[in-house]
């Protein structure tokens, strides 16, 4: 159990840094008006991030991850259970990656 | 009285639970984490303040990459550097989170953004979207993704040895899969195809030229910035 003052410093300003971006938008939120363009790009927000989060992991993925895509996304329709999509999706994968090598 | 503290417990509760199928991710990648952390010479105690303090996966992925083992050569400014720009994502999460918080609670609120992660976010949005989620909900996914964070960094850091890759057991899908259910479960119709789009298209090109995770904030910059386009060029149309 031991660490330098420069590993302190360093953690402590990641850590400040951090959070000061975390706060930063939740603050910065309340000075945007509550309607008009500002509400309406701020109800946008979660889907597109979701879709930015999501797309680049299927476009460069192998043919393993086009097929748990697939599968996740059927399950999900049909069943609406998140912990089952989420399960088909990880099996998926697994069986998958080791049928194609 | 009893009745508000009775549902913030439930509230709590029910943002763990909503989170479980993203901790188990975030469990794999803090057994890897913990495991490079020792490999890269943090000490114990140094892996536990980073993992407490930061509480930032990708940002502590980075901080490895520049770590040194003689803290003369530490640096720090590149390091302190690193995080904010990594996280700069939390800008767009954190925003979205407003509606949460009364405006006389905005400075607990500033303070209890320290455990918002892309796992809880995400599950909290949802709930919103159906017309739930609170504050609690939120501490409830956050409080659990930080102790499968601390609890597997410290494990991985126990076992030191290398450990095999979570793709190996395709637990790296787990977190694409469940985000992939939460945005087919925000479906609200039409309107919502060209953001979409645009956000994938924006975020699969900027993934293919920059490294790290800049494509969620690239993506989620123009996805919603052209959804709030449409929506108020739409009503422009019909008044």
């Amino acid at each position: 159990m031991h660490t330098s003052p420069e590993a302190l410093m360093a953690i402590i300003g990641m850590a400040l840094a951090t959070i000061a971006i975390k706060a930063g938008g939740l603050l910065l939120a309340d000075r945007l008006p509550r309607y008009g363009f500002a509400a309406a790009w701020l109800r946008h927000i979660p889907g597109a991030v979701l879709a930015a989060l999501v797309a680049p992991a299927l476009v460069t993925g192998s043919m393993a991850e086009v097929f748990a895509a697939a599968a996740t996304g059927l399950v999900f329709v049909l069943s609406r259970n998140l912990f089952a999509s989420m399960a088909t999706g990880v099996l998926t994968v697994y069986l998958m990656r080791i049928w194609l090598g | 009285m009893s009745h508000a503290v009775d549902s913030h417990k439930t509230q709590f509760l029910a943002g763990a639970r909503a989170c479980v199928p993203v901790a188990i991710s975030v469990a794999a990648y803090g057994l890897v984490w913990g495991v490079l952390a020792r490999g890269t010479g943090l000490s114990l105690l140094e892996a536990i303040m980073m993992s407490g303090l930061v509480f930032a996966g990708a940002a502590q992925f980075v901080a490895l990459d520049l770590w040194t083992a003689s803290p003369a050569s530490l640096p720090i400014g590149a390091l302190v550097l690193a995080a904010l720009i990594v996280n700069l994502r939390y800008l767009l999460l954190t925003a979205t989170l407003r509606p949460l918080y009364r405006r006389d609670q905005l400075g607990r609120g500033a303070l209890s953004m320290y455990l918002v992660t892309d796992e809880n976010w995400a599950m909290t949005v949802a709930a919103m979207a159906r017309g739930g989620g609170s504050v609690a909900f939120l501490m409830g996914g956050g409080v659990l993704a930080w102790v499968s964070w601390m609890s597997t960094n410290l494990i991985g850091y126990g076992l030191g040895s290398t450990i095999d890759d979570p793709s190996r057991w395709g637990l790296d899908f787990a977190f694409t899969a469940t985000f992939l259910a939460l945005l087919l479960g925000m479906w609200r119709g039409k309107g919502d195809i060209l953001p979409w789009l645009v956000a994938a298209l924006a975020a699969i090109a900027t993934a293919q030229h920059v490294e790290g995770n800049w494509h969620i904030l690239v993506g989620g910059l123009a996805g919603s910035l052209a959804g709030a386009v449409l929506e108020v060029r739409k009503h422009a149309h019909v008044s």
